[in-house]
């Protein structure tokens, strides 16, 4: 798919410098993402990836470079004028909005959509994660992990994104989430064209499940490629898979 | 049994006055984590709005029918101070967020001394008073000479007290405007991941908790019928006190809390001393922040992340 991806991407992230007060965290990050792709960076605890997927909605904004979305320069608008140009986060930490339900929620991730496909997607999210439809009336909160994470992925996608930011949807999930979590997303991309960004530190699950990768090591990005490519170099190897997945 | 009645009346009919206000300091602090000392200076202006307006719809626009006219200063109090408020966050607080914890609070001591002073520069220092509206009450019970009284405008501040908490409830719960209002109050941050404007969110959670006070402040006059411009302190400290009591970011405790210190205050008068009630109400501040921080229905602070 990539090999045929369409000249004006998507999303092109182009020489982005981040900071925290004085302490740089991207120090010039190009990254381009085309309709109908998925992405996905890899690197360890600390690199900016996160920071990146912040950067992208604007929160914060990056200090120098440029992210334009759909052709649009999106970098020094407000984080939820940047959403309402159908980007969609699910973020780190998955950010469950801990004392509502978890209709509420999905009714959240829907704020944008304006309700008129409501209830087909909420059936949808249902259909994909059954887990939620029993716990629909539990208070976020007192989800488990697991739960929150589809819940996280399923309230992004309630709003119809025409990109999807996923970040780090494995961490802390037994492996047969993970892989549940990781097959849904492979389905959204196969049916509906859906492009996804999808951060992550299980390396070996992601680059099989992108096309392309980046490598990202003290917010600069060392190597990019085709997944199948990436998960076949030896620094890529001794650096991220050694030691199991 | 009498006085304890009728105290349990006049101190839900009080306690309905602080609640209301209690509200707009718990869901600024749950919004935004910071005490709106202001917040009782906007509901003294509110009564004086209220003043004004019931003046120019009597006299100069001479409505006799005084359900009319109350309704009315109802809703022109509530557009106005909401207005009011508006400015005050705009102005005061949003160019301080971000900044220390301590400034927005300071600048709202600012702009608590700036709206005192202010109507006492407008209007005078001197207690303004309202002819007696409403004067009807009903005679529950008598007994050696002592009445149970029931006011009808202690009927009319119950009533419109209740209504209006429906309708806010309702807000919170059920509309989209609410739910965007609970998930800033939750996660701002994740709120405006997902579309929400938290900035305009937070200017109408003031203007709402203003519109809340004004009610109050126009029940206020209307019982009292008198007001001051230094009405906004001691009402504004023991709702304050209330929403501490109630749990600091929990609307029903607001409510509850409102009600407890009414009572508290007018059964304090009846059986001990009413030249101590102040110090009741503010000794009960003292101990719930000692021993009870987390106030009534305050929630604990564990969640699973």
């Amino acid at each position: 798919m990539s090999a045929t991806a369409p000249a004006t991407p998507l999303l092109a992230v182009r020489g982005v410098k981040t900071y925290y007060g004085n302490i740089i965290a991207l120090k010039g990050v190009d990254v381009d993402i085309h309709e109908g792709e998925i992405v996905t960076l890899i690197g360890a605890n600390g690199a900016g990836k996160s920071t990146l997927m912040m950067t992208i909605c604007g929160a914060p904004q990056a200090r120098d470079g440029t992210v334009r979305f759909a052709g649009r320069d999106i970098t020094r608008l407000p984080t939820h004028e940047i959403m309402r140009l159908r980007i969609a986060q699910s973020p780190e930490g998955r950010r469950i909005f801990p004392r509502m339900s978890v209709y509420e929620n999905l009714q959240m991730g829907a704020a944008l959509e304006g309700g008129s496909h409501f209830a087909a997607d909420l059936e949808r999210m249902f259909e994909m994660f059954p887990r939620l439809k029993e716990r629909i009336h539990q208070r976020g909160g007192t989800l488990s992990g697991g739960e929150q994470q589809m819940l996280a992925i399923a309230r992004a996608l309630m709003s119809r994104p025409r990109l999807l930011l996923l970040d780090e949807p494995s961490l802390g999930l037994a492996p047969l989430v993970v892989r549940q979590i990781f097959d849904a997303i492979r389905l959204l991309n196969e049916t509906e064209g859906l492009t996804v960004f999808l951060v992550e530190q299980n390396a070996y699950h992601a680059l099989k499940l992108a096309h392309r990768g980046y490598v990202m090591v003290n917010g600069v990005i060392t190597m990019s490629g085709t997944g199948a490519d990436l998960l076949a170099r030896p620094e890529v190897r001794s650096a991220y898979l050694d030691g199991g997945h | 049994m009498d006085i304890f009645l009728q105290q349990l009346i006049n101190g839900l009919t009080l306690g309905s006055i602080y609640g209301l206000i209690a509200i707009g300091y718990t869901m600024v602090f749950g919004i935004i984590g910071m005490v709106n000392f202001a917040h009782g200076d906007v509901f003294m202006v509110s009564a004086f709005i209220a003043l004004i307006c019931v003046l120019l719809l009597t006299t100069v626009v001479g409505i006799s029918s005084i359900f009319l006219v109350l309704a009315i200063t109802l809703v022109v109090a509530m557009a106005f101070t909401g207005l009011v408020s508006w400015a005050i966050e705009r102005l005061a607080y949003r160019p301080l967020r971000g900044s220390f914890r301590l400034a927005p609070m300071i600048s709202a001591i600012g702009m608590s001394i700036f709206l005192s002073n202010f109507v006492q520069v407008a209007q005078g220092p001197r207690n303004k008073p309202l002819p007696p509206m409403v004067p009807d009450v009903i005679v529950l019970m008598e007994r050696d000479g002592y009445q149970v009284t029931l006011a009808y405008k202690q009927i009319l501040i119950m009533a419109v007290t209740a209504g209006l908490l429906f309708g806010f409830w309702w807000l919170v719960q059920k509309t989209p405007l609410g739910r965007a209002q609970r998930a800033c109050e939750q996660d701002r941050k994740m709120a405006a991941l997902l579309g929400i404007n938290v900035d305009r969110t937070i200017s109408l959670t003031f203007v709402i908790g203003a519109a809340l006070a004004a009610v109050a402040g126009v029940l206020y006059l209307m019982y009292y019928g008198v007001v001051n411009f230094a009405d906004g302190f001691v009402p504004g400290v023991k709702a304050f006190t209330a929403a501490v009591l109630g749990g600091i970011g929990s609307l029903p405790g607001a409510v509850l809390g409102g009600l407890l210190i009414g009572l508290i205050e007018t059964f304090w008068s009846a059986y001990f001393s009413i030249e101590y009630k102040d110090v009741a109400a503010f000794s009960i501040l003292v101990v719930v922040l000692i021993f009870m921080p987390q106030g009534l229905l305050g929630r604990p602070e564990v969640e699973k992340v």
